[in-house]
């Protein structure tokens, strides 16, 4: 099976501090990230009752869908991608190969605006995601084991799940 | 691919229902979303044809509770079966920790079991998965029809490594939470194997 994902918090805040920051440049309403295979990772914005979780699968689903789509072509993929609709847009755009940047904005703002602000933060998360890599790479080369907050579970923690 | 957040404390696994078409996988979601207490599970989301066919996945994130401080979450995902969506098919196996095989028992429907379970090996070794390797379950579902093959002749036939095999009547419930709840212990017990790598 492939290694997990791993995000430990100081990651995960500057992930957060430059997503805010994003937001607040971009002029957006929300902005958030996801891995390619649909699991959300951090959001920040004003967006009340949205659901996040299916915004992230289908989110992960269009990109996929797209990068299939740039491959018949004999394109490598679409590392952008806009929706607009009539309040509200969608700019999608792919981090450090792995990771998708959801950008949603309305009138207040523009795409230009957006692309702009994305396009320098994601120099900046890439760099993030280079050093979540370095030191897990770090870490194994050394050969200190990440302790699995799993390490010790039993059947019947599992079956508890299920009662 | 499983997703361990330590900042928030969660951890996020993906579930693969696979099968050939009308076998029963979005049959299987629709019933754990059915009886799934509401504060539990996100919304059920069919990206489906005019005529309910699965046209790309349908999407169901569940929340199992909290083990070991983490919160569980899991993503329930079917595939289109229909042999000619194969495109889409594959996208979705992208990051899978976990796949169910849903079996068609009708005797019509043993090659399309064949057919699909040879295009789920293939597609998963396209994306570096080896079938041997994955958490897995076999459900044999629609044994309240009349036509089916036999249990025993139907596992002989399908099962490849003796993974867990449930009787399922999907649209009634039967093996439902059985074949998730085996599914999920399977990843759930990968992950104190292999930890965070």
């Amino acid at each position: 099976m492939a290694t997990p994902v791993v995000l430990y918090e100081t990651e995960y805040e500057q992930l957060k501090r430059a997503i805010t920051r994003l937001c607040a440049d971009a002029n957006a309403k929300f902005v958030f990230l996801v891995d390619r295979s649909g699991q959300q990772i951090a959001s920040h914005g004003e967006m009340l009752n949205l659901d996040t979780t299916s915004l992230a699968s289908l989110t992960a689903g269009n990109v996929a869908a797209t990068d299939g789509l740039a491959h018949l072509i004999g394109e490598r993929g679409f590392p952008v991608l806009s929706h607009e609709g009539e309040r509200d847009n969608i700019h999608i755009s792919i981090i450090a190969a792995r990771v998708i940047l959801v950008v949603i904005f309305d009138v207040r703002s523009s795409l230009g605006l957006v692309r702009l602000r994305v396009k320098r933060a994601t120099a900046e998360m890439s760099a993030i995601f280079e050093a979540i890599d370095s030191k897990l790479e770090r870490e194994r080369d050394l050969g200190i084991s990440l302790e699995s907050p799993f390490a010790e579970i039993t059947e019947e923690d599992i079956d508890a799940l299920f009662n | 691919m499983t997703f361990i957040n330590y900042a928030s404390r969660e951890i996020n696994c993906k579930i693969v229902y696979y099968g050939p078409g009308l076998g029963g996988k979005t049959t299987n979601l629709q019933y754990i979303y059915d009886s799934t207490a509401a504060q539990a599970k996100g919304k059920l989301i069919s990206l489906a044809t005019e005529t309910d066919r699965t046209l790309f996945f349908d999407f169901l994130p569940l929340d199992l509770g909290t083990v070991r401080g983490f919160k569980t979450r899991f993503h329930l995902y079917t595939v289109p079966g229909q042999v000619f969506y194969d495109a889409s098919r594959k996208l979705i196996l992208k990051g899978v920790d976990g796949m169910v095989f849903v079996a068609d028992s009708q005797r019509e429907r043993m090659d399309a079991n064949v057919e699909s379970l040879f295009n789920l090996e293939l597609n998963l070794k396209q994306h570096g998965y080896d079938l041997m390797k994955v958490p897995y379950v076999l459900q044999l579902n629609k044994r309240d029809l009349p036509n089916v093959v036999s249990a025993p002749d139907l596992t002989a036939e399908l099962r490849r490594k003796g993974e867990p095999v449930f009787e399922g009547v999907a649209n009634r419930g039967v093996g439902v939470f059985d074949t998730l709840k085996a599914v999920a212990k399977q990843v759930l017990l990968e992950l104190r194997k292999d930890g965070t790598g």
